[in-house]
């Protein structure tokens, strides 16, 4: 009896090569969806670029009676590109979930050879693409339109892009986790639970302006380190390595519990049989 | 049915439970398949037909009981195993806008074809898919997703696959050439095939054993000529019916009493 792995030669299943090859199946496979649809590319950036657009008139507005903004006239609009770095990064991460519950896919993927570390690698890379694409064409429009670059921060901007992505990729699987949990119609999470941190992140006011109380909440939070930090650079001139230290100490806590929140989700999913029934 | 031993089939269910609340969906299933052949899961609704494939699969946790595939425990190492399997259901769905050739190209990839463009290619030829490769999956009719559907459980070259009503919806004239391609490969490959399926012409035509589940137990099992004789019937839907409405102890109480005299 001829084996039949000789009639389809398979390439090595397990080590590197094959993580990296799977994770780009399903880069591909949001890719394919991405590229053949004008509108959802539009979409991501069309949110950004209004806000950036509003905050920027309003910078305009204030800047010539308010000696703060005269002297860091692109500080709101730094602060909502970056705000924009957190939300995409979570968005891209649960967006990139919901379609495959939306498709009713999860069923051919997880009895595929993809493992569940692939799989959030696959959304994670996704997240940083959907991130890149949103965030990147405000930055654009931002430099056009206001001649603002979001570059002018150097260095730091890629510790507040990593800070705020790493944080947007926690809040996004523990998302991924709920809707699994409980279905498509806790979508409405996707879009709403990032702004439960809003207010507590300190984006575009001094944490300090919080009640005390609320102080503590906020530094429990790695991007209220972020924008202090941000704020750091634009109006001191300094950067505040400490700040950066306890963001990036802080995601790593957040990272361990929305991927823990996740793998409970999919256990839960597979002790009660949602994988093959979940869609729309 | 004797207790199985993992190593000595491809196929090996032991003692399999699953309770969903107060539901008990399988109580004690027990069943083995031979390297290379096609075993047929027959069952009315609710059996434990699907909930056995999920299990074997790994995406549905059972209460107890173990299933090894090519020796694997499907628990501890099923993406051992994985990569040597497949499957195709109708309640399982591709991205409806990714075209059939993506939808392919995606899978390929995630099982580790060597030469995906080439394997594609060749599974468009047999299952008819050719001019249907740029098509948008969500614009096939309920026929054409199923060939893609069986065309994309057979691009890895698998030596398990798990068909859960793999001719649904297809008109009998393709519902014949997948199931006379899936023949082929079988004789071709020594691929070993778990059906559930309710078109017990098929069963007939494409099994080698038949495992009866009823409320999630085994009620009976054997090559589909034996249970023809023992309940005295000329087709298997009479023996699915037997079985499905519980006069199936009947009629092999009967042919076990004319056995004795």
């Amino acid at each position: 009896m001829t084996p039949a792995a000789s009639i389809v030669a398979r390439l090595p299943q397990h080590g590197p090569l094959a993580f990296v090859r799977r994770v780009g199946a399903l880069v591909r496979r949001h890719a394919y969806l991405l590229l053949k649809s004008w509108p959802r590319i539009v979409s991501m950036a069309y949110y950004p670029t209004v806000t950036m657009v509003l905050w920027a008139f309003l910078t305009l507005y204030l800047a010539p009676k308010n000696d703060f903004l005269r002297d860091a006239p692109g500080f709101f609009i730094g602060a909502v590109l970056l705000w924009d770095i957190l939300f995409r990064g979570q968005l891209g991460v649960s967006l990139t979930f919901i379609e495959e519950m939306y498709s009713r896919n999860l069923g051919n993927l997880f009895v595929s050879p993809l493992t569940l570390p692939e799989f959030i690698a696959g959304q994670l890379t996704m997240s940083v693409l959907r991130t890149l694409i949103g965030v990147g064409g405000a930055c654009l429009f931002a430099w056009l339109l206001f001649r603002y670059s979001i570059f002018s921060l150097g260095f730091p901007l890629i510790a507040f892009f990593v800070g705020l992505l790493a944080f947007g990729w926690a809040i996004g699987l523990a998302v991924s986790g709920m809707i699994l949990r409980w279905g498509l119609g806790a979508e409405e999470l996707a879009w709403a639970a990032i702004f439960l941190i809003a207010p507590v992140s300190g984006v575009y006011y001094p944490v300090s302006v919080l009640p005390g109380w609320l102080q503590g909440v906020a530094y429990a939070m790695p991007s209220a380190h972020v924008f202090e930090g941000m704020r750091a650079v634009l109006l001191d001139g300094t950067f505040r390595w400490d700040l950066l230290r306890n963001a990036l100490l802080l995601d790593l806590a957040y990272l361990i519990f929305g991927a823990w929140s996740f793998y409970a989700a999919i256990r839960y999913a597979r002790k009660h049989g949602l994988l093959l029934q979940m869609g729309e | 049915m004797p207790a199985p031993h993992p190593d000595d089939a491809a196929i090996a269910v032991t003692d399999l439970r699953k309770r969903f609340g107060t539901v008990e969906a399988l109580r004690g299933v027990s069943f083995t398949v031979r390297g290379g052949t096609t075993t047929a899961l027959l069952g009315g609704n609710g059996a434990g037909k699907t909930t056995t494939l999920s299990i074997l699969l790994g995406v549905l946790a059972p209460t107890g009981g173990t299933v090894h595939v090519l020796g694997a425990d499907m628990r501890r190492h099923r993406h051992r195993v994985l990569p040597r399997m497949n499957f195709t259901s109708p309640y399982v769905d591709l991205p409806k806008r990714l075209t059939v050739g993506e939808n392919l190209r995606v899978f390929a990839d995630l099982y580790g074809v060597a030469n995906p463009r080439a394997r594609i290619a060749e599974m468009a030829d047999e299952f008819e898919l050719v001019s249907l490769l740029k098509a948008p999956y969500g614009n096939l009719s309920a026929g054409q997703r199923t060939r893609v559907s069986v065309a994309k459980a057979l691009l890895n070259g698998p030596e398990v696959l798990l068909l859960d009503e793999p001719t649904a919806s297809l008109d009998p004239d393709i519902g014949d050439r997948v199931r006379t391609y899936l023949e082929q490969y079988q004789r071709r490959t020594g691929c070993t095939m778990l059906l559930a399926s309710h078109n017990m012409g098929e069963v007939e035509r494409m099994c080698d054993d038949v495992i009866m589940l009823r409320a999630g137990q085994v009620v009976d099992h054997g090559a589909p000529a034996e249970l023809l004789a023992r309940y005295g019937r000329v087709n298997m839907e009479e023996v699915f019916l037997d079985v499905a409405r519980g006069r199936g102890e009947v009629h092999a109480g009967a042919a076990a009493q004319e056995v004795v005299t």
